[in-house]
């Protein structure tokens, strides 16, 4: 049987498959479904400062092969989080992640500092959250507001640093090697792609905050492109998503340069998607005689 | 086991009313652990998103479930062509259903259109003591007032065309009829009527919401709905897992 094992950072994961932020809460709800010991990790609902409510409804919108959502980063706090929902998820048996998104670098830096003294293996600095005016996308979509946020952010975070990028720029590359110089450990990448959807009858926006983020399948060939793109240019690992919905999804994506995987959207359409993934990726590789899922990390033969 | 997936095999359909289908699925644990008032999350092939459609009845003995469902979309019309031997991709049961309490209390149900078919299983109960308000279009358009109507309860209909019975709306009904407490699914504007209604009342009134969903069990926080606690404070609950089913006082109705 071939090794799913995979190391990001210096955090050993025993398969690539790690639940994306928000859409897999802290983990209680879909803990019905298998123990989530069956994950690699789990990256939790973005988190902030202080409590937000989010966005008013509706806040969720399907498109063709896809969906927008504009939850606006509801969350009740790090604090919150801390206290609350770390210890359970700890007793999980798999690796934790606290994705961080804050309104000012100082936001970022007190929640890095105060992470730094828990159990959480590794933060996430969501600068590409694009439903809320302060989501932290000002600073993920240009190379100078990455590199002073990631810099800012490194100083307080003594946790293996990850840096999730916004597919909304012109020049991935460049956004990624901007993460790395600033010292980020890991790069994840991509967080959703800003849509709209209008309601021909009443001539409104589907989502109350008029644009969303378009997840799911749709969004594959960009992910792929994406970090295809970035991989090219950094050395540190890069977390891979956008529409992962089959085994045949993830392949590509470690193809194009990836060491691990997230998985969102396909959650709603099957809870049981990352188990079948990692049962399908299982297979290929020991079909395909790989011995180690790391062989194929940026093993794309490119034209 | 709360809630699950599970592959249902279709085992009867009809179809009600021109656009309005109904399904019995087999669904073992599902319908087991199925209370009224829940819903379930049904896959449709090629969809993204599942499909949150509340439950019509649930038989224990046999672990069948009852669907009623208006073509309302592209998935809902797909829904719609599935045949008996198919088999559906079924999350639930999900949410909190409907606190019957006493069921020897008099109780009043009232369901506008498509809102009437999850009132159906939390009625059954209350036999005699259950009076069922329906409003429909017209006259064609009225779905399920046999089913109520066997389980003892006393139903009036109501139609907008006035081709079957009161001519108006379904919460004219109310007027003049006492009760111990409320049950109501069906379009805002009515469920706002009957929460006024049963405000100057003073009778306890539960609500069946809906709103555009994704996960259906709590974890995406998509399907929010604006409550208000006790205290006053105003906060966004979820529709599919602190509701469908929500106290009238709870609610904050928006625009
Ligand atoms: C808890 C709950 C219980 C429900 N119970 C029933 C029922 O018993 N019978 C019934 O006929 N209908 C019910 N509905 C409404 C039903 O879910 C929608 O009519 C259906 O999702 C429409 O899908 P569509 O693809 O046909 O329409 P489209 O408009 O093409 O759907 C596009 C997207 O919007 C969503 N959507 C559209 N209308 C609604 C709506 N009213 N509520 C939630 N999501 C919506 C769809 O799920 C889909 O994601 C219920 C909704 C909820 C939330
Ligand atoms: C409902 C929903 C909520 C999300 N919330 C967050 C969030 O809080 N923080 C974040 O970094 N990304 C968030 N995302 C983005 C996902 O983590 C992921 O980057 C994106 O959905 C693409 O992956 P997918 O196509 O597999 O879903 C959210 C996505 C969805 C669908
Ligand atoms: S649909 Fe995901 S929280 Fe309700």
């Amino acid at each position: 049987m071939a090794d799913l094992q995979v190391n990001i950072a210096g955090v050993p994961l025993k398969n690539p498959l790690i639940a994306a932020s928000g859409t897999f809460g802290f983990g209680r709800e879909y803990s019905e479904f298998y123990p989530l010991s069956t994950l690699g990790g789990i990256s939790c609902k973005g988190i902030t400062l202080r409590e937000r409510p989010g966005n008013p409804p509706p806040r969720i919108a399907e498109t063709p092969s896809g969906m927008l959502n504009a939850v606006g980063l509801q969350n009740p706090g790090v604090d919150h989080f801390i206290e609350r929902d770390l210890p359970w998820l700890k007793t999980q048996g798999t690796v934790i992640i606290a994705n961080i998104a804050g309104n000012t670098p100082e936001d970022y830096c007190k929640m890095a500092e105060k992470l730094s003294g828990t159990d959480v293996d590794m933060v996430e600095l969501n600068i590409s959250c694009p439903n809320v005016k302060q989501g932290g996308v000002q600073f993920g979509t240009s190379c100078a507001g990455v590199e002073s946020i990631t810099a800012a952010v490194r100083r307080f975070c003594k946790k293996p640093l990850m840096v999730k990028l916004s597919p909304n720029v012109s020049d991935i590359g460049e956004i990624a090697a901007a993460a790395e110089a600033a010292g980020a450990d890991a790069i994840s990448m991509i967080n959703t792609l800003t849509g709209m959807r209008i309601d021909i009858n009443t001539r409104r926006p589907v989502l109350r905050n008029n644009t969303g983020g378009l997840s799911g399948p749709a969004l594959l060939p960009v992910a792929v492109r994406m970090v295809w793109q970035a991989s090219r240019r950094v050395k540190i690992p890069i977390v891979g998503m956008g529409g992962i919905s089959q085994w045949q999804d993830a392949v590509e994506l470690l193809l194009a340069g990836a060491s691990a995987l997230q998985i969102g959207t396909a959650f709603f359409t099957d809870p049981y998607a990352p188990v079948k993934i990692r049962d399908g990726l299982q297979q290929y590789l020991d079909r395909n005689g790989v011995a180690s899922v790391a062989e194929l990390t940026g093993a794309i033969r490119p034209w | 086991m709360k809630y699950d997936t599970m592959l249902c095999g279709l085992i009867r359909k009809n179809r009600l009313a021109e656009d309005i289908f109904d399904f019995t699925v087999e669904a073992g644990k599902l319908a087991e652990a199925a209370c009224p008032g829940q819903f379930a999350h049904i896959y449709v092939p090629g969809k993204t998103l599942r499909r949150p459609i509340s439950i019509c009845e649930i038989d224990r003995d046999h672990k069948t479930l009852r669907f009623v469902f208006q073509v309302r979309g592209e998935g809902t019309r797909l829904l719609s062509q599935a045949e008996p031997g198919d088999r559906l991709d079924i999350l639930a049961p999900l949410g909190r259903g409907f606190d019957l309490g006493g069921t020897g209390r008099k109780a009043v149900f009232v369901g506008g259109g498509i809102g009437v078919p999850p009132l159906l299983e939390a009625a059954k109960p209350f036999g005699e003591n259950a009076a069922v308000l329906a409003g429909f279009r017209s006259g064609n358009a009225v779905i399920l007032k046999e089913d109520f109507e066997r389980a003892g309860n006393r139903v009036m209909i109501a139609t907008d065309d006035g081709s079957s019975g009161h001519h108006g709306l379904v919460t004219d009904l109310l007027a003049g009829l006492a009760c111990d407490v409320i049950f109501a699914c069906g379009p805002t504007p009515m469920l706002k009527a009957v929460c006024r209604a049963a405000k100057e009342r003073g009778v306890p009134c539960q609500v069946s919401l809906e709103q555009r969903m994704a996960c259906g069990v709590g974890a995406c926080l998509g399907c929010a709905v604006r409550l208000r606690r006790e205290t006053g404070e105003e906060y966004y609950g979820h529709v599919c897992k602190d509701g469908p089913v929500f106290d009238a006082a709870q609610v904050v109705w928006e625009d």
